[in-house]
């Protein structure tokens, strides 16, 4: 078990960073769903255009807890700009890798922190879509079917 | 740090006596059963007395109603295919097994489904229980055999299987049941529970992995599933496992003779770890508590994820397994688990400990120290927990 896992993936679940809540969070994003066993929430705390602060909660497998601890790291202190364009893959490289019926944790990663963006622009007032894109949801994988 | 194996029911250890007796049957004594010069008929014999002591410990009344096998799949595949393939020229195209099965059984319905046979899975309950009523109402007039597991390898749930057995024979349809879970925790009686067909694997009681056996009732209509030698009576070819049937035959014997004692122990344990863990909030114990293995513990902790806390036991020192479906590889949370009812979110933080002899009222402890923290632990990322902890 313990073993598909590269040390990374060990050492962020072990210790994840950023665990937690942000009270009045600038951007809140929930994705996954209990059905298929993960869900992400990302806390993000804006100023200006950069991510001063990021937190998140998560129930899930080891490689869901360890990709949403690297993703945070990955964000931290980045603009939106430089999160926006954060993909699975780079998370995945950041943790030496992932077995592959673990990938979907990755993708789950980057679109808790798009869903995060999208809702800090929605408090804004502003339409994400044209920024942020699609972010695809859970509903529509057939990851678990 | 303590070191504990709680996935007993995944596979044990080797016991040292078995492997003793194994020994000259990999070493001196290699000779083939089949060769008629010293060695082979020392081997041969071995065979036999092993066979003989097997048929004895079951309450089959003949020995040459054991067949050896590669183990519990294997039998597994042998009963059902072997019978379904033989009586569908009789015109027999139905099967009854139940929701929860091992997947050796589950898949090899699923691959005769397939050459046109039709199965009725039996619903388990929440108990995880068969009811015998149940398998009376779902035999028909082309049922060619029943199926139903002694006890279950997830949740540990010992199944009425003398009155399945009683139905069976009174409704002229064949038994068989897959007690590789069971044998070494159940006194089993193949003639008493009119059992016509039973699947058995060493592995799972302190004997070597790779080697089994399936009991066929004298006079049950059979196909061969291995075809080749004239090994086990024309009806299981290959070269004998004779250090594996030594080790068989030796494994089942220490488990019967110490069953009472044995099984006494580990439901103390047993059911201290089950008391201990109901105290945390929102856990449940799946499947019956009365009617379960001494040594199996399955519990569902709401709100965190059955993996996660695997990786954590394990980091504590504490191997055991889980419903999850991230463990298995399969994303689908257990068939077992959501067999008994149990929705997706819940079956996905399962976690099954499983114990043997060796385990120690400290040991029990110390999962009891550990289990609580892991729990909290992971409830406290938990965003699923926020939303259910006050419900
Ligand atoms: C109930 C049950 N049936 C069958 C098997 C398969 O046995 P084996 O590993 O000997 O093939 C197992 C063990 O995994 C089991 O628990």
């Amino acid at each position: 078990m313990a073993f598909t896992y590269s040390e990374k993936v060990m050492d962020h679940f072990a210790n994840p960073r950023n665990v937690g809540e942000i009270e009045n969070a600038d951007g809140i994003g929930e994705v996954g769903n209990s059905k298929c066993g993960d869900i992400m929430k990302m806390y993000l705390k804006i100023e200006g255009n950069v991510l001063v602060d990021v937190k998140f909660k998560t129930f899930g497998c080891g490689a869901a807890i360890a990709t949403s601890s690297m993703a945070t790291e990955l964000i931290k202190g980045k603009t939106i700009d430089e999160a926006l364009k954060l993909t699975n893959k780079a998370v995945m490289e950041a943790l030496d890798g992932l077995p592959p019926v673990k990938v979907h944790c990755s993708v789950l990663a980057e679109q808790a922190i798009k869903a995060a963006i999208s809702d800090y622009y929605k408090k804004q007032g502003i339409d994400p879509t044209p920024i942020v894109g699609d972010i695809g949801d859970c509903d529509h994988c057939d990851h678990c079917e | 740090m303590r070191e504990i194996y709680a996935d007993n029911a995944a596979t044990t250890k080797l016991s040292p006596v078995v492997l003793e007796k194994m020994m000259p049957y990999l070493t001196e004594v290699y000779g083939n059963p089949s060769s008629l010069y010293g060695i082979g008929q020392e081997a041969k014999n071995a065979v036999e007395t092993a066979r003989a002591n097997i048929a004895k410990n079951l309450g089959a009344s003949n020995p040459n109603e054991i067949y050896f096998t590669s183990g519990g799949s294997e039998s597994d595949n042998w009963a059902l295919k072997g019978v379904c393939e033989r009586l569908k020229s009789k015109g027999k195209k139905h099967i009854i097994t139940t929701k929860f099965e091992h997947h050796a059984i589950l898949h090899t319905c699923k691959a005769l489904e397939k050459q046109g046979f039709e199965v009725t899975y039996l619903d388990v309950y929440e108990d995880g229980i068969v009811k015998p009523e149940d398998v009376e109402k779902a035999i028909r007039e082309d049922t060619a055999i029943v199926s139903v597991m002694y006890a279950n390898n997830e949740i540990g749930t010992i199944q009425p299987i003398a009155e399945i057995g009683k139905i069976c024979r009174a409704h002229k349809v064949l038994f068989h049941t897959d007690a590789v879970q069971a044998a070494g925790y159940v006194k089993i009686n193949v003639v008493e529970e009119n059992i016509d067909l039973l699947s058995m694997t060493a592995h799972k009681i302190h004997g070597p992995k790779g080697c089994g056996l399936l009991y066929i009732r004298k006079g049950i209509l059979i196909n061969n599933l291995i075809e080749g030698g004239a090994q086990e009576r024309n009806k299981r070819a290959g070269t004998e496992n004779i250090a594996g049937i030594v080790g068989l035959d030796a494994a089942l014997q220490i488990a019967v003779d110490t069953m009472e004692e044995r099984c006494k122990k580990l439901c103390a344990l047993r059911d201290k770890l089950i008391d201990g863990l109901l105290q945390i909030p929102k856990s449940r114990l799946n499947g019956s508590r009365e009617k379960r293995l001494p040594s199996n513990v399955n519990m569902c902790f709401e709100g965190i994820e059955g993996e996660s806390l695997l990786l954590r036991l394990e980091m504590n020192g504490i191997s055991a397994s889980s419903g999850s479906a991230c463990t298995s590889g399969s994303l689908d949370p257990s068939h077992v688990l959501l067999a008994i009812g149990l929705p997706h979110e819940i079956a996905h933080g399962s976690t099954r400990m499983t114990f043997d002899e060796s385990t120690t009222e400290e040991d029990i402890d110390y999962i009891l120290e550990v289990v609580p923290k892991i729990v909290k632990l992971l409830r406290d990322m938990s965003p699923l927990w926020e939303k259910i902890k006050d419900k």
